[in-house]
């Protein structure tokens, strides 16, 4: 090929493939894409669930298929004082946790945001508590609380001598209660800190600046600038950890196992203690189905009430 | 009103310096122009005046009083950003009300206040959108019409048009103009476009790597450059500048004899010729210079060539028949020569 060959070169037609072909139809490829999301959904999820509701309206045993019973599982959990007391407990626990954790949260996310020295470093440092498999963290938490071997009654009656006696923390209901609240917030804070964190990044500096030439105080460039324009996130961040919370399974589990006397059982580890090891498929099923609608309403409610805003709508940022 | 004074102004980030000693004074009621390339330190000095920056060493006045150390808030200035800066959960009314509800001002007063703003910028009819439901000139006025909320003494713009298209870049600069001879108001408007600085300055400043570089109206600047920066960045097209050595009363590019006026340049001087492309005329008495390119606009023709190996731009009234390749001889306007000292690049 000599030079004037060369430049006068232009690529040949080639026939696409079949392959091509196929996956240049539309249907075809929506098709394609969406099976294998469609295929996990429906066997992990859609069954398990459908199962679930199912069981709840019969008295499956382990070992024994139930018969219809119709709402009487519901019927009867109506008047169980431990069912009706985990209801209770779920709910204060989502709502100390969850008020903890945002107040927490966002109180570092705002420190955060801060010019400070080693900021990624200390952003790492804070992931941490998240990263860690709950079930270990749970460990090492149920370590702290232990009567005999905490490390905080350690600290407080051996080394400071604050006190003459070891804490009590998970032997009786509230100190109890409490000490599992605390775990959570523990470790729901880095989530809601890194998210808020980066709501705060997407607010431009200049907004503040504008704030600052106006008047407004620190207090109020927070209250009217940093506070309305970080709510659409803080409604996001704030379904997801209410319904992690509300669900919550591993942490209560691990360290408590629902005692002293049932106090601190949630509805997610009751209904696996009544499914599992109480054998009671039915029972369990109904008490895990109960918790469906408390989640749809939680999910509304943060997302109607704080999550729409009118000035969001419309046109483009720039 | 007020007039704003800037005296030995340096600023440093850590060890790297921005601002070298800035000396300007802005008078009461003056439209003042601070421009340059990017980097040349005028952002950081308007976001000094305002407050936003704190000032390494120098004494930065407003009306008489040293502000160094008085929070933004109390300087009574107002800004535009380059971004608008628009809270874009407030309404138009609300992001104009803003600093007057945090003043807790009357609603009277705020009713007041924000309908002359809106009257004057003719934002009447969108008073209750939200920032994202306007256009980029809309923003742009809604952002004119916080600062003018405010009644400030100073108003600073900082790059205010750079967001714009081209044709509302030209209309917002006309509007802003007009803003500034209804209101009377001291302005420092910072930008990089040489063009907004001539057609809205009083006053420019022509800045560079944190220096100041020359002061003065808009056409002192065109016509009397004090250097070959200044001589350089003024102007579009941009001045012609050939390297050449006075010789016997002329200057001398290559073999290229071009005319001085008379008692310009020293003999055996290195010098660089400034000439601007419409001082350049047709004239067969003229040197040669051989034609590259050929942009008629309509109102003049622009020609780019090359005279002595150097590329040169002229811009004729007349219509330029030249075909690239062939020669044209042009000569200099005697009267509108620049001549600089190719060592200090300092104006002769």
């Amino acid at each position: 090929m000599d030079h004037t060959q060369a430049l006068a070169w232009t690529p040949p037609r080639v026939q696409p493939s079949w392959l091509a072909r196929l996956l240049d139809w539309k249907p075809a490829l929506v098709a394609i894409c969406l099976a294998p999301a469609l295929g996990l959904l429906l066997v992990f999820l859609t069954y398990p669930l459908g199962l679930g509701i199912y069981m709840s309206f019969t008295d499956t045993q382990l070992g024994k298929p139930g018969i219809w019973v119709g709402l009487e599982n519901f019927e009867y959990l109506l008047t169980d004082r431990v069912f009706l007391n985990a209801v209770w407990f779920t709910i204060f626990y989502t709502a100390a946790a969850t008020i903890g954790k945002f107040a927490l949260g966002l109180w570092l996310a705002l420190l955060l945001n801060q010019h400070i020295p080693f900021k990624s470093l200390i952003r790492a440092i804070i992931l941490l508590p998240w990263i860690t498999p709950t079930v270990l963290s749970a460990i090492a938490f149920w370590w702290i609380y232990d009567p005999q071997f905490s490390i905080i009654s350690y600290v407080v009656v051996d080394v400071l001598h604050l006190r003459s006696k070891y804490f009590d923390f998970i032997g009786s209901p509230w100190p109890a209660r409490w000490s599992l609240i605390a775990a959570n917030v523990w470790r729901g804070i880095p989530f809601v800190a890194i998210s808020l964190l980066a709501g705060l990044q997407t607010i431009s500096p200049s907004l503040y600046e504008a704030a600052m030439l106006d008047g407004a105080t620190s207090w109020q460039r927070f209250r009217r600038i940093t506070a309305p324009l970080l709510m659409p996130i803080l409604a996001v961040v704030l379904t997801f950890s209410v319904l992690f919370t509300f669900a919550d399974f591993q942490l209560v589990y691990a360290i408590t196992r629902g005692g002293p006397i049932n106090s601190t059982h949630l509805m997610a580890t009751l209904a696996f203690q009544r499914g599992i090891p109480g054998a009671a498929l039915g029972e369990g099923a109904a008490i895990a189905v109960a918790m469906i609608p408390f989640l749809v309403v939680a999910t509304l409610f943060s997302y109607f009430a704080i999550g729409n805003r009118k000035w969001q709508q419309g046109g483009s940022d720039e | 009103m007020a007039e704003v004074a800037i005296s030995g102004v340096r600023k440093n980030f850590g060890s790297t310096a921005i601002l070298h000693g800035v000396d300007i004074s802005v008078a009461d009621g003056e439209f003042a122009v601070l421009v340059g390339p990017s980097g040349c330190g005028k952002s950081t000095l308007l976001r000094m005046i305002a407050g936003l920056e704190n000032i390494s060493s120098g004494e930065i006045a407003i009306g008489g009083r040293v502000v160094n150390n008085v929070a933004p808030k109390e300087r009574d200035i107002a800004m535009v950003f380059q971004n608008y800066a628009l809270y874009p959960h407030m309404t138009v009314r609300e992001n104009m009300a803003f600093s007057l509800s945090l003043a807790k001002a009357p609603a009277a007063v705020v009713t007041a206040k924000v309908g002359r703003a809106a009257g004057i910028l003719g934002l009447d009819q969108l008073l209750d959108r939200y920032p994202r439901q306007l256009s980029g000139g809309q923003r742009q006025r809604v952002a004119m019409g916080r600062a003018i909320v405010r009644d400030p003494q100073v108003f600073l713009f900082d790059e205010p048009l750079s967001n714009l298209d081209a044709k509302l870049r030209v209309q917002m600069r006309g509007e802003i103009k007009d803003l500034h001879q209804r209101l009377r108001t001291t302005t420092i408007y910072v930008t990089h476009d040489q063009i907004e600085a001539m057609t809205m300055a009083d006053k420019i400043v022509v800045m560079q790597g944190g220096r100041v570089e020359q002061i003065g109206a808009p056409l002192d600047l065109y016509d009397r450059p004090a250097n070959l920066f200044v001589a350089g960045f003024i102007g579009s097209p941009a001045m012609n500048v050939l390297p050449g050595v006075v010789r016997a009363g002329a200057c001398f590019v290559g073999d290229v004899r071009l005319p001085l006026p008379a008692g310009l340049g020293r003999e055996g001087m290195s010098v660089s010729y400034g000439i601007r492309p419409e001082h350049w005329r047709l004239d067969d008495a003229g040197v040669a210079a051989i034609v590259r390119l050929v942009e008629p606009t309509g109102s003049e023709t622009q020609v780019t060539a090359e005279l002595a190996g150097v590329k040169i731009i002229g811009a004729f009234r007349e219509r330029v028949s030249a075909r690239p390749g062939e020669t044209i001889h042009i000569a200099p306007d005697l009267g509108h020569v620049h001549l600089f000292s190719r060592d200090t690049g300092l104006r002769l």
